[in-house]
């Protein structure tokens, strides 16, 4: 057991930070929240641009323009553009960390090449249709239609708190495909090409009073056969594979924003006892890394240990946490949400930590029962 | 970097368990520290786990293992010592309270000036009897009459001898809180309340769920302390052994308390072991510093620090 990074890494590091340094001097200024345009346009930028340099897809398969890199320089990574304040994935989260990876684990050799290229290259941004209005812990009871004709699904239904659905060229869609099956047999898991007729997206406001996420109105969608991953009617165990990244690995990259918040919030604290409350946050924040380095470890190692069951319920409550802390020690600045940093503006974010992808009483649940072999919960 | 457990780790961890498991069940446990269990510990090497080559992570995987099986004694200050030690740090209020000092044959005391000396333990003033009623009925206490009798001076770096203190003491509180977790599932699946077991309600789900996070985030922090300590590049020395002491010791306590409501009347009493847990969870807290100390400590490595 050691921390240490080999000589290959370090010189990874090296040339990472020193391109960084010259790549971030130029970055333009950071376009508005809801200019989603101009968010679209900066953030598949610098994903084109880590691209070129080679830093895209570290350890996505080298035929599909990843770069196959051995998991502890995707550590080395996120450790150094987190250093830097590089930009971080933005809209390219869902393409990146679980869409892409999902096609990667289930895709056709036509899928990954058609795909997986273009999400490395920022021309391929993607969202997430699994959430309908009657269907959001209880996932699998979907109601969202899709009905066989010829070479087509023909897809009508709802969905909701679609992240990036404004600007997603493709979406993750689950839809049933056998009502009569028992609920988790009759799911399939499709891509959806956002520009077909008889889709509507309708943004929705946050309490961050911008859009951050939008519904999906379905209405006799004509998908492609060709768009289905995995075969018909065994959609859940995909989405499963899809949540496997999305509540595993897919939040590591925020634990990147943390870290850097906790240091800018640190000046402000000077109370002893809310430096004292710091040091806590700061110690969970660190063994968070840490569980996250042994995940790394293990799943290189083909061990299955037990941080993606564990690193997004601990990080997003901590998240919070740090959140109340600033909200505490900034006093009456948190008037204005734009006003003292961006302290304020993030602890209302980390509000839907705990609710996004899976929240933190169905990671109990789920925990309670894989893990730890407790009674299942209904389903 | 290989930040799990190697095989030859698994396999100390492996020995050390069965040693634990078939030599200090919990009935011997009960009855306390005295020579054998120290002698028995030596034979297999455990405190002299550095001098024989180990590394600060294979001592914390051994002594997580001792955590786990709560094996009484002063073990911590044992580590490096060829005799029966214990130790205490006379600054602190309520320093007159000595664990083992009747059972010992050395004790490090550490002064004010962060000065160490070693001490017989005659010489620091021992009333003959231990306290009547000490907390961990498994760490006995004597009261010493403060003024330490010149000792003989252990040419020792305090610091060291600190952050290997806090980093096996955690390393022991990661076993304690990951075997309370062990127990507390064991019972929640076997009591059975309302005609099901009470493990599939979740206000007692959730909770065993949080201990387990507890314990692992506990864990994952003290190895990497443990890491740092192997080798200083890799990281603040400072920083990773106070975090991995508040949580660590904070692991230890919460889910003892957690244990202790899982298990209900039963975790009122003296026949199940939880509480045995629990008490000396709160007694290592304040050994080698306890939370609010490693707390400051780690915010003075934090920016905006006037330390
Ligand atoms: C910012 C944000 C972005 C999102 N982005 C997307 C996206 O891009 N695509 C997408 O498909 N979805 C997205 N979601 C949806 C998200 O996955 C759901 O909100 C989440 O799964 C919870 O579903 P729900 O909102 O219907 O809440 P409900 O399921 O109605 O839950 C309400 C409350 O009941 C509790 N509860 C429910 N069932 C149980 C149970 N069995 N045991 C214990 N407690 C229970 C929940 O924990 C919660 O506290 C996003 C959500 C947020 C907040």
């Amino acid at each position: 057991m050691d921390l240490r990074f080999s000589d290959d890494d370090e010189a990874f590091r090296a040339d990472l930070r020193a391109w960084l340094k010259t790549a971030l001097a130029d970055l333009a200024p950071q376009p508005p929240r809801d200019d989603w345009d101009a968010r679209r346009v900066w953030d598949t930028d610098w994903q084109r641009r880590l691209f070129d340099a080679g830093y895209a897809g570290l350890n996505w398969p080298k035929e599909y323009g990843g770069q196959a890199a051995p998991p502890s320089q995707q550590l080395v990574f996120l450790e150094e553009t987190t250093r830097a304040r590089a930009p971080y994935v933005g809209v390219n989260f869902v393409g990146l960390l679980h869409a892409g990876p999902t096609i990667v684990a289930e895709g056709t050799p036509e899928q990954k090449a058609a795909h997986l290229p273009k999400i490395l290259r920022g021309e391929e941004v993607w969202c997430q249709g699994f959430s309908e209005p009657g269907s959001g812990s209880d996932l699998a009871s979907l109601r969202t239609r899709a009905v066989r004709d010829g070479d087509h699904y023909v897809v009508t239904g709802q969905k909701i708190w679609c992240s990036y659905g404004q600007i997603g060229d493709f979406g993750e869609l689950l839809v049933r495909t056998d009502p009569e099956a028992p609920k988790h047999k009759g799911i399939t898991w499709l891509m959806l090409p956002m520009d077909l007729p008889g889709i509507e997206v309708r943004p929705l406001k946050t309490v961050l009073g911008s859009s951050e996420f939008a519904e999906l109105f379905l209405d006799e969608v004509r998908v492609p056969v060709e768009c289905r991953v995995g075969e018909e009617n065994d959609g859940w165990r995909v989405t499963n594979v899809t949540l496997s990244f999305e509540r595993g690995t897919a939040f590591v990259s925020d634990l990147v924003d943390a870290t850097r918040l906790v240091e800018d919030l640190a000046p402000y604290v000077t109370d002893p006892a809310h430096r004292r409350e710091l040091s806590h946050i700061v110690a969970e924040l660190d063994a968070v890394w840490a569980l996250t380095k042994r995940n790394v470890t293990q799943s290189a190692r083909g061990v299955a240990g037990r941080g993606p069951y564990m690193i997004k319920l601990a990080y997003s409550e901590v998240c919070q946490k740090m959140g109340e802390l600033a909200l505490r020690v900034l006093e009456r600045d948190i008037l204005t949400v734009d006003g003292e940093g961006p302290f304020v503006e993030e602890r209302l974010r980390s509000l839907a930590f705990t609710i996004a992808a899976g929240t933190s009483q169905i990671q109990r649940n789920i925990l309670g029962e894989r893990v730890l072999g407790l009674p299942r919960e209904p389903r | 970097m290989n930040f799990d457990l190697t095989d030859d780790q698994l396999a100390l961890r492996d020995g050390i368990r069965a040693l634990v498991e078939g030599r200090f069940p919990m009935d011997r446990v009960r009855d306390g520290f005295d020579r054998s269990v120290h002698a028995e510990l030596a034979d297999a090497g455990v405190f002299s786990l550095r001098a024989d080559g180990f590394s600060w992570a294979d001592a914390a995987v051994v002594f997580e293992e001792l955590g786990r099986g709560l094996v009484p004694g002063p073990l911590v200050w044992c580590f490096g010592r060829d005799r029966i030690t214990s130790g205490y740090d006379a600054s602190l209020a309520g320093s007159d309270l000595v664990e083992f000092l009747g059972l010992v044959d050395d004790v490090v005391v550490i002064d004010p000036r962060r000065a160490l000396a070693l001490v017989h333990p005659a010489d620091v003033v021992a009333a003959g009897e231990p306290e009547g009623w000490p907390l961990d009925p498994l760490t006995p206490v004597w009261r010493t009459e403060k003024q330490v009798i010149a000792g003989e001076p252990l040419d020792l770096p305090f610091a060291d001898v600190w952050d290997q203190g806090a980093l096996l003491t955690a390393a022991y509180c990661v076993g304690m809180a990951d075997r309370l977790t062990e127990m507390a599932v064991a019972y929640a699946q076997e009591r059975q309340q309302f005609d099901r077991p009470i493990g599939s309600f979740q206000a007692v789900k959730h909770i065993c769920a949080d201990m387990a996070v507890r314990a692992e985030l506990a864990r994952v922090a003290t190895h990497a302390a443990a890491c740092v300590l192997d080798d200083p590049a890799t990281g603040s020395r400072a920083r990773a052994l106070a975090g991995a002491k508040v949580l660590a010791g904070e692991a230890a306590i919460l889910n003892g308390r957690s244990a202790t409501q899982v298990y209900g009347g039963m975790g009122f009493t003296w026949e199940v072991d939880v509480h045995l847990f629990l008490k000396r969870a709160w007694v290592l807290e304040t050994q080698f510093g306890g939370s609010d100390h490693h707390a400051d400590a780690l915010a003075s490595t934090m920016p905006g620090s006037h330390a």
